[in-house]
């Protein structure tokens, strides 16, 4: 007890020495460097590129086999079927079931998965790495030998109509989904979810999944990502027994996504969402790919429009006027041009005055932006990059980022000094060139009864009123 | 502690022999107390040039008091508006612009927050916690508490009011726990509290809950311990302690009877909640009853997944979870109905499954399955120091709940210490079928 009094004594001595100068903030040291661990490349007998980043702090090791093809390479007609192919491959493969896979991967303790994107699929496999020897061939079987099982397939299908019913329950799953229909129509691939609609779904056979997943998922197509506890030395030889015989193919030809043709004239959108209590407002047009030279100047940008808590939208619609709980705003780049997109739900007596506000902030930004914001905008990018390399599968998805869009392998080591070198000009000049507010379309979600009146004496753009049932079928709506 | 260590460890290995060779689990830290009555927690981890902070006050929404529900969690929204040296909006501005972020939540029990930033910035992370932790009521104004209340309300419209179901989690808890017991009302409070809480409500609160005393802070990250506690001691020091907290005493919670409720909502498809109450975290059976909710619905082969979606397809999901509580827990069964299919043909095979798990217990590779991923998912906490989750909080949440800092490797033995009989023992005495609440959710009729 003495002791104890002691010690607490001792430290309100220290305290109170050093009474703390509360006038200003404490001063930031230099900031520090983040020492990117260096990629290791091999290369497997039948040429699969192998990247390898060993990361010692916890004993768990991430494997990601990454394939570039993905929802954007969908073939007309047959939309939502990368999605699938990708939900099928663990649904049996080799000699397993469905059940005995997740048996296995799950008695490992590990974790399997299997996804899709606009851009790429991939099968990532995440264990304690005294089981990645068991885990391997696993996961080698789910890429590399899928058998896609009728049953199952009938399976996957009706899980995802019935995922189709509960989106058009919920305002915030339609938006994105009306917006997007909006923007690229039926034709470009952009312009429908990723699972495909009612109709593509019903259509599919296992014959669809084996021929994609024939021309897609190909070592020529594809590369294996290794983030963790293990020695490439050790490592190199369990990959080549699990990746290094599976047959190289000819490479599959997947020609890119066309460019979608830009919106030029503003439209408003209201889709019927009776007695809801909130609107949900997504405004926008086509953005940019991945590879746009304006890639930093845009992150700038965004980060003041709507890319962090501070910037302009959120203090407007969320500090400012309370009438949500957070607005953004967002460049979604991918291989072809994806939508640039401002967002938030707000509460439906003040849709209008919500609107008004968006439009404020898009036009404001076009304005120069003062030094001190342009340089919160700039630190904020540009400081907080360390965090983003702090777990496995945090440095395993920038790896999968670098394939997907093949960067330079010195990307993510100046990428700080890319964001630190953009100008006041550079941002002026991007914003002018993608922000062009009256062409924006505008979807709302919400209580048409209610929010049509304010919303048409702000004359903002010609309105149409959509129903939920329009935004899911298979037709234009613009 | 090394030797506790240890001794724990030979348990582990004993209990599972397939999972051996894991390295220990062991999160080195160092921890003392204020003048004021804060406790501090320090750990080193070095891989990213990057430092957690985070904040716990021993305060939830089981604190609040009638007519005041949500207040706690609107409390928290303030924290982030500015203190005497903090300007309205600066707290962000600050943090954004040395690379950093920032975030609050509050549940039943406690409220947390975390600052997360490059370790350059640690000195304005401890700066702006001890400001408002010391001064917020300095620059607290009515504005400041409308302002508050409206995003609030936002995010309970966001969050319930317009989601699919979003209703049904706060009528389940108003079924579950007696009226005068403080987890019968949500955390994010009703409409028409929310419209009464007031300026004098914050001072009140912030007096009663907010004072160093009632705080634990954690720090994690690449630190030096030494040169950390000096600051955490620079600018906590001068930071007032408050009176002492009562606990919270709450009634006595028991279900005697099946009690029924059905709500409409603007969905298509029928839902099922089934829910009991069960014993609070740490208790005896609250791990069995976590390696229950796995047996049941963890994975392609859990006993209602595998029945009830990928056998029959009567349902389009069903999750059990043990949500668990310093007051107390409950167990919940939600399941939806596919197209077609009613919440009488969930219910039966719901209870015809756990009427077999009453009659006999899960095979031993079952548990074991559920065990492994248990163990796994430890490790996979170990990655990160900061957010939510991260080891700051971990250590700080461990702290709270009465363990220690370091209790990762006994909580983990809670798990690989379980039979199948533990499971099936806790299933007969916590998940009756006549004692427990049955909640449906159905389509509105068609206007």
């Amino acid at each position: 007890m003495r002791t104890l009094l002691f010690v607490i004594a001792a430290v309100a001595t220290v305290g109170a020495q050093s009474a703390p100068d509360r006038g200003r903030p404490p001063q930031l040291g230099p900031a520090p460097q983040l020492n990117l661990p260096p990629i290791e490349k091999r290369v497997l007998a039948n040429k699969l590129p192998v990247w390898i980043v060993e990361s010692h702090e916890v004993p768990l090791v991430q494997v990601n086999l990454v394939v570039q093809a993905g929802t954007g390479n969908d073939p007309a007609g047959k939309f939502g079927l990368a999605s699938l192919t990708a939900a099928m491959l663990d649904e049996g493969a080799g000699s397993r079931s469905a059940l005995e896979i997740a048996d296995a991967v799950e008695f490992l303790g590990a974790d399997l998965s299997t996804t899709s994107s606009f851009d790429a699929s991939a099968v990532r496999l995440n264990v304690p790495v005294a089981r990645l020897q068991d885990a391997l061939p696993l996961m080698a079987d789910v890429a590399i030998r899928p058998t896609f099982p009728e049953a199952e397939l009938n399976r996957l299908r009706q899980e995802r109509l019935t995922a189709i019913i509960q989106a058009k329950d919920d305002p915030a799953s339609v938006v994105p989904i009306a917006f997007a229909r909006v923007v690229y129509g039926t034709t470009h691939r952009y312009g429908t979810p990723a699972m495909g609609t009612e109709a593509t779904l019903k259509a599919f056979t296992t014959a669809d999944l084996r021929r994609f997943h024939a021309d897609a998922y190909q070592p020529a197509n594809a590369t294996l990502l290794v983030v963790g506890d293990v020695k490439p030395d050790a490592v190199l030889p369990l990959l080549e027994k699990q990746f290094g015989t599976w047959s190289a193919a000819a490479a599959a030809r997947t020609s890119p996504l066309p460019q979608a043709p830009q919106l030029t004239q503003g439209q408003l959108y209201i889709v019927d969402k009776p007695e809801a209590p909130q609107s949900q407002i997504r405004i926008g047009w086509v953005g940019v790919p991945r590879s746009t030279p304006d890639y930093f100047p845009l992150q700038v940008l965004n980060t003041i429009l709507g890319g962090s808590f501070t910037s302009r939208l959120n203090q407007n619609l969320r500090e400012e006027h309370g009438y949500a709980y957070g607005a953004g705003s967002r460049f979604d780049m991918r291989l072809s041009a994806g939508p640039f997109f401002a967002t938030a739900g707000v509460q439906a007596d003040k849709t209008a005055e919500a609107l008004q506000e968006f439009f404020n902030e898009l036009n404001g930004v076009l304005k120069p932006i003062p030094a001190e914001e342009l340089t919160k905008a700039k630190n904020y990018v540009a400081l907080g990059f360390p965090s983003e390399f702090e777990a496995i599968d945090d440095l395993s998805s920038h790896l999968e980022e670098m394939v997907i869009y093949k960067l330079p392998d010195t990307y993510f080591s100046r990428y700080v000094d890319n964001v630190q070198a953009v100008t006041a000009d550079a941002v002026q000049k991007v914003a002018a060139t993608y922000i062009q507010p009256k062409k924006f379309a505008i979807v709302v979600v919400g209580d048409r009864k209610s929010i049509e009146p304010k919303i048409r004496a702000l004359e903002l753009a010609p309105i149409h009123a959509v129903s939920v049932e329009d935004v899911f079928a298979d037709r234009e709506i613009r | 502690m090394d030797r506790r260590l240890a001794a724990v460890l030979a348990l582990v290995l004993l209990a599972v022999p397939l999972a051996a060779q894991s390295p220990p689990l062991e999160v080195p830290y160092r921890m003392f107390r204020l003048a004021n009555g804060m406790t501090v927690i320090l750990h080193r981890d070095t891989s990213v040039p990057v430092v957690g902070v985070n904040v716990w006050y021993h305060v939830g929404s089981a604190n609040e008091k009638p007519g005041r529900t949500g207040f706690a969690h609107l409390f928290e929204h303030l924290m982030f508006e500015g203190s005497k040296h903090v300007k309205e909006g600066e707290f962000d501005t600050l943090l954004e612009a040395a690379g950093g972020n920032n975030n609050g939540s509050t549940n039943n029990d406690r409220t947390n927050y975390i600052i997360d930033v490059p370790k350059n910035a640690l000195e304005l992370a401890l700066f702006l916690e001890s400001d408002r932790m010391g001064y917020l009521l300095d620059t607290m104004s009515p504005e400041r508490v409308n302002g508050q209340r409206d995003v609030v309300k936002n995010e309970r419209r966001q969050s319930y009011e317009n989601r699919p179901y979003g209703q049904a989690s706060i009528e389940l808890d108003k079924m579950l726990w007696p009226a005068n017991h403080p987890y019968n009302w949500p955390t994010i409070g009703y409409m028409e509290d929310l419209t009464a809480a007031s300026h004098a409500d914050v001072v009140e609160f912030f007096k009663k809950y907010y004072a160093p005393n009632n705080a634990s802070l954690s720090i994690a990250g690449d630190i030096d311990l030494d040169a950390t506690q000096k600051l955490v001691e620079k600018w906590f020091a001068d930071v007032k302690g408050g009176p002492p907290v009562e606990p919270v005493a709450p009634p006595a919670a028991i279900l005697s009877a099946v009690k029924k409720q059905t709500l409409k909502d603007r969905v298509q498809l029928p839902r099922l909640y089934l829910a009991w109450l069960t014993p609070r975290t740490y208790a005896p059976g609250d791990a069995a009853l976590d390696m229950a909710s796995a047996v049941l619905t963890g994975g392609k082969n859990s006993r209602l997944y595998k029945r009830l979606v990928y056998d029959t397809q009567i349902a389009q999901d069903v999750n059990a979870i043990q949500a668990s509580g310093a007051l107390g827990s409950s167990f919940q069964i939600v399941a939806t109905a596919r197209p077609g299919h009613t919440v009488e043909e969930l219910q039966k095979a719901i209870d015809e499954e756990l009427a077999r798990l009453r009659r006999e217990p899960p095979d031993k590779r079952e548990l074991q399955r559920a065990i492994n991923q248990t163990e796994a998912n430890f490790y996979r906490r170990m990655e990160r120091v900061g957010g939510f989750g991260g080891k700051a909080d971990q250590l700080n949440s461990y702290f709270v709940s009465g363990g220690g800092p370091d209790y990762f490797a006994e909580d983990l033995a809670r798990y690989t210490s379980l039979s199948p009989s533990d499971v099936q023992a806790a299933i007969i005495e916590w998940l009756p079928p006549d004692r427990r609440v049955e909640l449906v959710v159905l389509p509105e009729e068609k206007k």
